[in-house]
């Protein structure tokens, strides 16, 4: 049968089935092969807390989506255009979102009479009607997977786990992709197991061949390359950006990278892998705790490494105490809080960005420090090479705030030459005559000695010091000198960022402010508004203290202020305190990035209300 | 980048003398503080163990026990509660090159910082850990510590402790511990011998010492440390040495299966080939003896519990460093940028 092709723009999918049916390694493979062809692409891996949470359950639905363009893009779309759904559960979890009239793609073999009730079916959707606004394919991906594999000489069990590579072959089939880049990963990922590789690559195919062969499907689709800029690409999650960028900050200053960390969800895999790069003499130690994690990172950089530690926000909470003692003694430090829904445990596989108040503010006594936040997957590359950078200039300890969307999302990523990267210069010192610990320089940084540096014997620790020697001190003149001067030190830092760019008319009617990860659902908003004639602008925070010099006198040259996060309005207060501008908030706190119709409809709002 | 710069700089040091090692500032310990003697040993101590003071670093806590790094003319580190044995850690991961020294009390490393203790302890980083236990809060004014004894009446317990205390030397050596110590601060000998034998240790080399807080628990250690008490109540370790004892060392340690007995040599029924002969080598042995402590009818033990070899965790760290650099490559920034699958748009 001849199958027609069909020229798209952009198109978004969510892969949803089990947790335990590999449907984070489905969609990463598809986001591979797709980066490779050149399209602009932005993830959304959701996924439950349980590792396996009990089979065909509600609550162990794990999904994946991906927006895909020839276009530039920002977000990984609001409602997919197509759901492929391993089970029931699935179904019933991710339909709400599916576009009207969009295409599912269900595995009818996992719809039987125990996966409808655990899905709390009473009837069984394919076959009762409820499905008609859709495309629907019913697929026996089980069954056809089962069938390929017959002489495998796997088990059931065994074969059962291939089908999703059945489902990804159907997708490359669909979007006419080569198989190879994930032939190549399977390949290289069971070089050990040699039956599981072949059978998972046969599976493969066979999904591929039965979108070829099947009359199910009549048109396959086409998203041709997207004009990105020139240069080298490639895919990048954010803790892979954010673990780059701390090796390259690490080069560049030539100081040995030291991380002390604990695992802890989202955050993990910054340690798993750094802990990778040890042939660039990066130490990382798995701390028995989050405190040691931080503590270890500060006696390394008392030692004159460059200090990391790695966290979500429980963790961060642990860290507090240390964080202030970082403060006092003025050594670089960088703290990277990948934050989750919270509080306490919370979700912590979901994303939110309402640890911004805890990093400004959670710790005991004056205790300014830096906050950043990276806004997007390849960002955090930069944002956290940005927080070691001012670490190390102005002798703090700097907050780099990235979240769980970020962390696990991932998009193409222009590669930077190292060459290109801002310099980092770090001068310990050496000479004894004059120098005094606390002796400050223009930034009002203290000087960096480190021991073994003849001469240069010195105490710190967390009481108050006196100005310039360092020594214990309790007058109280020196104590309100001494905050001011570390509150001082920190404001510096305005004069060595950049100001802040407003997106479209410098004043108006509305200026819509985010920070952090809202990036891209902003851009998307913003971006098809103006397609469609509305008239208001943007700024992006990715320094949050101090904030850019200009960003008060941007404030005010509009009519409208809102803030959009996924917090209770966290930079809002800070906004309203800081300026006395009375902003608007646009707040979700779902676990879940905003979506760029959230942020239209409230746009809409507002310029419609006189 | 820092060790090149470390080693540019040293040169050959003069002879230093124990007043090199005292810093400018005034000792604010109460007169007659247990401290005084311990500062004054370690101040002894250090000139011989050939170290340049530059590559000392005292890291401390918080205690009276942890002001010791500002009395220190070397580096010095004056941490938060409890967490000076990961920030030293931290350090000594970072530079191996340095002799990284902890000053602790009982609060500071067995209650808040007891977690750190433990796990520095397994991993076997090569920190010096000194103990100063005086069994009682003394910063804050004389509140019950981990290592008070059950009963003790103090400001928060005016009915009595109902915690049962640790025994720092069997905590050290359950935590798989590779040097654990233990000696008394009105014994300067004993305890200059003590430093000297955990400084030369490589891992985590564990010191507890007896010290009178004579404010708020004075006389805890009277027995072990009073002329008249003392020969019969403390068990001095030597190794390769029968365990005698006693004023006229006319008392002796036997073994009866695990059992450890005190016997007479004064009656003729025992002589000192009956008894064990101290080996600083055994776990096992280290086990009992620990359990000696304050136990009734027996003395309590001081010296060298156990001094064993173990790789070192910051030593493994460097070594796996460079095993990479040799089975990699040297670490090329751009090379890895550019790893994975990349692709290019022209």
């Amino acid at each position: 049968m001849e199958k027609t092709a069909k020229v798209l723009k952009s198109s978004i999918i969510r892969f949803a089935g089990d947790s335990g049916d590999g449907m984070q390694l489905t969609g990463t493979q598809f986001t591979q092969t797709t980066a490779e062809l050149g399209n602009d692409l932005s993830t959304l891996p959701d996924y439950p807390a349980e590792i396996r949470a009990p089979a065909g359950t509600l609550f162990g639905v794990s999904g994946f989506q991906i927006q895909f363009s020839s276009d530039d893009i920002h977000s990984p779309g609001d409602e997919p255009d197509i759901l492929v759904a391993m089970n029931p559960a699935a179904l019933k979890v991710n339909l709400k979102d599916l576009k009207k009239g969009g295409m599912i793609i269900a595995n009818v073999d996992a719809f039987n009479k125990k996966n409808l009730e655990l899905a709390k079916y009473d009837t069984n959707p394919l076959e009762d009607g409820s499905l008609d606004r859709y495309q629907l394919f019913v697929i026996p991906i089980t069954k056809t997977t089962t069938t390929a594999l017959q002489t495998s000489g796997l088990n059931m069990k065994e074969i059962t786990r291939c089908k999703n590579f059945f489902a990804l072959g159907i997708m490359y089939w669909m979007f006419n992709r080569s198989m190879d880049t994930t032939i190549d990963w399977i390949r290289g990922k069971f070089k050990k197991l040699p039956k599981i590789m072949e059978a998972n690559i046969t599976a493969l195919k066979a999904g591929y061949n039965f979108g070829d062969t099947t009359e199910i499907f009549t048109t396959r689709y086409e998203v041709a390359p997207a004009k990105l800029e020139k240069g080298t690409y490639r895919n990048i999650s954010g803790n892979e950006a954010t673990a780059l960028g701390m090796i390259a900050a690490s080069q560049k200053s030539g100081l040995p990278l030291f991380l002390g960390s604990y695992p802890i969800t989202p955050a993990s895999e910054i340690l798993h892998e750094l802990s990778r790069h040890k042939n660039f003499g990066v130490k990382t130690f798995q701390a028995e705790d989050e405190i040691a994690g931080i503590c270890s990172a500060i006696g390394a950089s008392f030692g004159g490494a460059l200090g990391l530690t790695t966290t979500s926000g429980p963790g961060l909470a642990l860290k507090t105490e240390a964080i202030g003692l970082a403060v006092m003694v003025e050594l670089p430090l960088v703290i990277i809080n990948v934050q989750r829904g919270g509080p306490s445990t919370g979700l912590p596989t979901k994303t939110e960005q309402a640890d911004l108040l805890q990093a400004m503010y959670a710790r005991n006594g004056e205790s300014p420090v830096p906050v950043v936040a990276a806004s997007t997957p390849a960002d955090c590359f930069t944002m956290a090479y940005e927080a070691a950078r001012l670490a190390l200039k102005f002798m703090t300890p700097v907050i780099c705030l990235t979240d769980g969307y970020l962390a696990n999302g991932s998009e193409p990523w222009k590669i930077p030459e190292s060459k290109g990267l801002p310099e980092i210069k770090v001068n310990f010192v050496t000479n004894p005559e004059g120098f005094q610990p606390y002796q400050r320089d223009e930034n009002l940084s203290r000087p960096w000695a480190i021991p073994g540096t003849p001469g240069l014997e010195h105490r710190i620790g967390g009481l108050e010091k006196e100005n310039v020697t360092g020594n214990v001190c309790y007058i109280p003149e020196n104590h309100q000198l001494m905050v001011n001067l570390r509150a001082q030190k920190v404001k510096n830092i305005e004069n060595d960022i950049p100001l802040l760019e407003v997106e479209g008319p410098e004043e108006g009617e509305l200026l819509v402010v985010g920070w952090g990860s809202t990036y891209g659902a902003i851009q998307a908003a913003y971006e098809n508004m103006m397609t469609k004639g509305y008239k208001f602008s943007k700024v992006h925070l990715k320094y949050l203290n101090p904030f850019q010099k200009n960003l008060g006198e941007i404030l005010k040259r509009f009519k409208n202020v809102l803030v959009c996060e996924m917090n209770l309005g966290q930079l809002a207060k800070l906004l309203r305190m800081e300026y006395l501008v009375d902003v608007k908030t646009l707040n979700k706190v779902q676990g879940l990035p905003f979506k760029a119709i959230e942020i239209e409809n409230k746009i809409i709002e507002i310029l419609n209300t006189k | 980048m820092a060790e090149e710069i470390v080693q540019k700089q040293n040169e050959a040091s003069p002879v230093l003398t124990a007043k090199d090692f005292a810093s400018d500032q005034d000792v604010r310990w109460c007169p007659g503080c247990g401290d005084y003697s311990i500062l004054a040993q370690v101040q002894r101590v250090m000139p011989s163990l050939g170290v340049p003071r530059e590559k000392v670093v005292f890291v401390a806590g918080i205690g009276c026990s942890s002001r010791f790094p500002y009395y220190m003319d070397t580096y010095g580190f004056h941490g938060i509660h409890g967490r000076a044995p990961i920030i030293a850690a931290g350090l000594k991961m970072a530079r191996p090159d340095l002799s990284v020294w902890v000053a602790t009390g009982d609060g500071d490393l067995l209650s808040i910082g007891g977690n750190h203790f433990i796990h520095v302890t397994r991993r076997n980083i090569d920190l010096n850990i000194l103990l100063f236990n005086n069994r009682i809060y003394g910063l804050t004014k004389g509140q019950y510590s981990p290592t008070s004894e059950y009963g003790k009446i103090t400001k928060s317990t005016p009915m009595g402790v109902i915690d049962h205390p640790f025994n720092p030397v069997s905590l050290a050596l359950g935590s798989n511990g590779t040097f654990v110590a233990r000696t008394l601060d009105r014994d300067a000998k004993h305890m200059q011998e003590m430093i000297q034998r955990q400084a030369s240790h490589k891992g985590t080399s564990f010191l507890e010492i007896y010290q009178n807080c004579n404010i708020f628990n004075d006389g805890a250690f009277d027995l072990l440390t009073d002329k008249e008490t003392k020969a019969d109540n403390v068990l001095v370790l030597q190794q390769g040495k029968p365990m005698v004892f006693g004023k006229e060392n006319d008392k002796g340690i036997k073994l009866d299966g695990f059992k450890p007995v005190v016997v007479s040599l004064k009656d003729g029924r025992y002589s000192i080939n009956d008894l064990v002969v101290h080996n600083d080598k055994s776990r096992e042995l280290a086990f009992i003896l620990s359990e000696l402590t304050e136990y009734p009818g027996y003395p309590t033990p001081i010296g060298v519990f156990l001094d064993i070899d173990r790789k070192t965790y910051d030593s493994e760290m460097v070594n796996q460093i460079d095993k990479a650099k040799n089975t990699m490559d040297e670490g090329d920034l751009d090379k890895l940028l550019n790893s994975g699958n990349t692709w290019k748009i022209n």
